[in-house]
């Protein structure tokens, strides 16, 4: 099996991670659609067998020479849900954005008390 | 029979589209809702008591046998938690009738309300472990068009949050499933069973580890609990009450589920189980105290309820199962309750800020009694349910030696009943807020003029109705405690012993 496609999803994980902890929504926004692919990507590696048909014609067809169908058919629930959701954070994004003309993602609610009071860096 | 478990989610999202089509028309809209919630909430209880008399029950999708297709299967634990969360959509949509206002009605609150429903059912119905993804997705995806629904400030700054954590846990919900498919070659739980039980042990508790933390989030266990308390009060009463009762408790009954079936441990008690629940009883009911407006207070109350759920799941006995799914049970009408009766109070005195309120109770007397009944129950105080509950568990929790998590389970519930009664103090008793007496934290920094006189608050028939309908329930809960924990004693006994879940779903 080759390691390209484990290490696409190693980096996908990782930039998407990082994406995550950034304070702008829309980076937000790419981490989140970043760490779903490489989710898919690992889910779509279960099957093992990259490259081979999925579907076996007749009978004459070695087993080995086939990939397991069902997580392409999982994968392909899964990006449908993922693309939905993105979606969502986008429009969600552009409303916050609408609201308050920052990107950024505000301070906790509780840190911003504690700032009112006195109480340190918020 | 089997026709039955595909039911109460089939009518629901058949219910949503229609729902869709009437656009505009809200009357038709709150007839239509009604009516799926009711034939929902009937197929559930008809679904109990065919559990209750026939045992397990299952049925394949599209007649595809087992392994290969995708089934629904209703034992003992799905056929009660659908029985209670259908009661509960039944109870806030008459809730929401009265609170909502018409803009937001209009804004598809009904259709995603009856997909919110559907996702729900199917995630206790599923024995699928995808197709149990697929039901979490649907149920968060109405979960958060109706967070956000009016899209103002607050609620797109805390929906982010909420939205953004779910999505980071739904990405390993995923890749746990990928790897388990890697592992075993199969997404079907009752398959899983065996497969699970030939890897290595350190791969399995790997992946067991891995499942824990994925609805660990949903569930708003220790420590992943942090984005409960800031999403929650954002959505309206009838909403914010659906997600306190049932979310997080679908979260708590995929963690019983896939730690019992699918990775079932050594059989005895889980020290590692035991220690998250006495943290988030302990850090939640902490958090609880420190807050100064209602919402808030309960939301953090949640979190420290499920510690205790999650203590029945650690003691790992027939006795402690049965006393969690009771408590489960217990918690979620008691708290979708007193999340209502914070909407009335709301809605009567424009604010949930503890500094504003004051002397409710003589302007309400019957809101305040509706209060006063749960807030007593989730202390845990008798005849009520929530001290049934916690009795179950305390007892097993002492017959298994486990003192600690006892002593801590006892002392929360002395810190609850301070912290309820500082909400009853300030928001019931004595006579109104002075207007000076606004802190400058308060949330809803809306001005909004204390109301000065004994004026009597009459909320809507339908808001009140709803309310006293689940302050009842949790009473006849406590009532028949007895027969209940007959139930929720065989459905523990279902969960320990799998023989019948695997012949129902696998046959033979």
């Amino acid at each position: 099996m080759t390691l390209v496609l484990p290490a696409v999803v190693g980096v996908l994980f990782a930039s998407g991670t990082y994406l995550l902890l950034q304070r702008t929504l829309t980076r937000i926004v790419i981490g989140v659609s970043l760490l779903s692919h490489g989710a898919n990507v690992l889910l779509l590696l279960s099957g093992l067998g990259a490259g081979e048909p999925p579907i076996v014609e007749g009978h004459t067809t070695p087993v080995r020479a086939y990939t397991d169908p069902l997580p392409q058919a999982l994968v392909l629930t899964a990006i449908v849900i993922s693309f939905g959701m993105t979606a969502f954070l986008l429009s969600m994004a552009y409303r916050s954005w609408r609201l308050t003309h920052s990107d950024e993602v505000r301070n906790d609610l509780e840190d911003r008390y504690l700032h009112a009071r006195g109480g340190g860096p918020a | 029979m089997s026709v039955l478990v595909p039911l109460p989610v089939a009518v629901s999202l058949l219910g949503a589209a229609v729902s869709l089509a009437l656009h505009g028309r809200v009357r038709l809209q709150r007839a239509l809702g009604l009516a799926v919630c009711i034939v929902a909430t009937g197929t559930a209880v008809a679904l109990l008591t065919i559990v209750q008399r026939e045992g397990v029950v299952a049925t394949q999708a599209g007649g595809w046998p087992a392994p290969f297709g995708i089934t629904l299967v209703v034992d003992g634990f799905a056929a009660i938690m659908v029985t209670i969360s259908t009661l509960m959509l039944l109870g806030c949509l008459v809730y929401a009738f009265g609170q909502l206002d018409a803009e937001r009605e209009r804004l598809y609150f009904h259709p995603v309300y009856l997909v919110l429903q559907a996702g729900v059912c199917l995630s206790f119905l599923t024995g699928d472990l995808f197709n149990l993804f697929v039901a979490f997705e649907v149920m968060l995806i109405a979960s958060y068009v109706l967070l956000v629904l009016g899209g103002s400030q607050e609620q797109v700054g805390s929906g982010m949050t909420y939205v953004v954590i779910n999505l980071l846990a739904s990405t390993l919900f995923v890749s746990g499933v990928g790897l388990v498919y890697a592992a075993t070659g199969s997404v079907n739980m009752a398959d899983l069973v065996g497969r699970l039980a030939e890897l290595p042990p350190n791969l399995r508790g790997g992946l067991g580890l891995l499942f824990l933390v994925v609805f660990g989030v949903k569930a708003a266990l220790f420590p992943l609990f942090f984005w409960l308390p800031d999403s929650y009060p954002a959505a309206p009463t009838a909403v914010a009450a659906v997600f306190a009762g049932l979310l997080t408790k679908v979260g708590v009954y995929a963690v019983m589920r896939t730690q019992t079936l699918l990775f079932p441990g050594d059989g005895g008690p889980s020290t590692l189980i035991l220690g998250v629940a006495g943290a988030t009883m302990f850090v939640g009911v902490l958090g609880a105290i420190a807050q100064s407006d209602i919402k808030r207070i309960l939301s953090f109350h949640i979190i420290s309820q499920i510690g205790y759920m999650i203590m029945g799941l650690g003691l790992y006995t027939l006795a402690g199962l049965a006393a969690g799914i009771f408590y489960i049970v217990h918690h979620i009408v008691v708290k979708t309750a007193l999340f209502l009766v914070a909407g009335l109070v709301e809605r009567a005195e424009g604010t949930d800020a503890l500094g504003r309120l004051g002397g409710f109770a003589r302007r309400a007397p019957l809101v305040g009694a509706l209060f006063m009944l749960p807030a007593l129950s989730l202390a845990g105080l008798p005849p009520l349910s929530g001290f049934v509950a916690k009795l179950a568990l305390v007892r097993e929790g002492l017959a298994l030696d486990r003192v600690v998590i006892v002593g801590v389970g006892l002392l929360v519930s002395l810190f609850t009943l301070f912290s309820m009664t500082k909400v009853w103090q300030r928001v019931f008793w004595g006579m109104g807020p002075s207007p000076e007496a606004v802190p400058p934290g308060a949330r809803h920094g809306q001005a909004t003029a204390p109301i000065a006189g004994g004026s009597r608050v009459r909320p809507p028939a339908t808001m009140l109705g709803a309310t006293a309908a689940l302050v009842a329930l949790s009473l006849v809960i406590a009532a028949t405690a007895g027969p209940l924990y007959t139930i929720t004693e065989r459905a523990a006994a279902d969960m320990l012993d799998t023989t019948d879940y695997l012949r129902a779903v696998l046959g033979g």
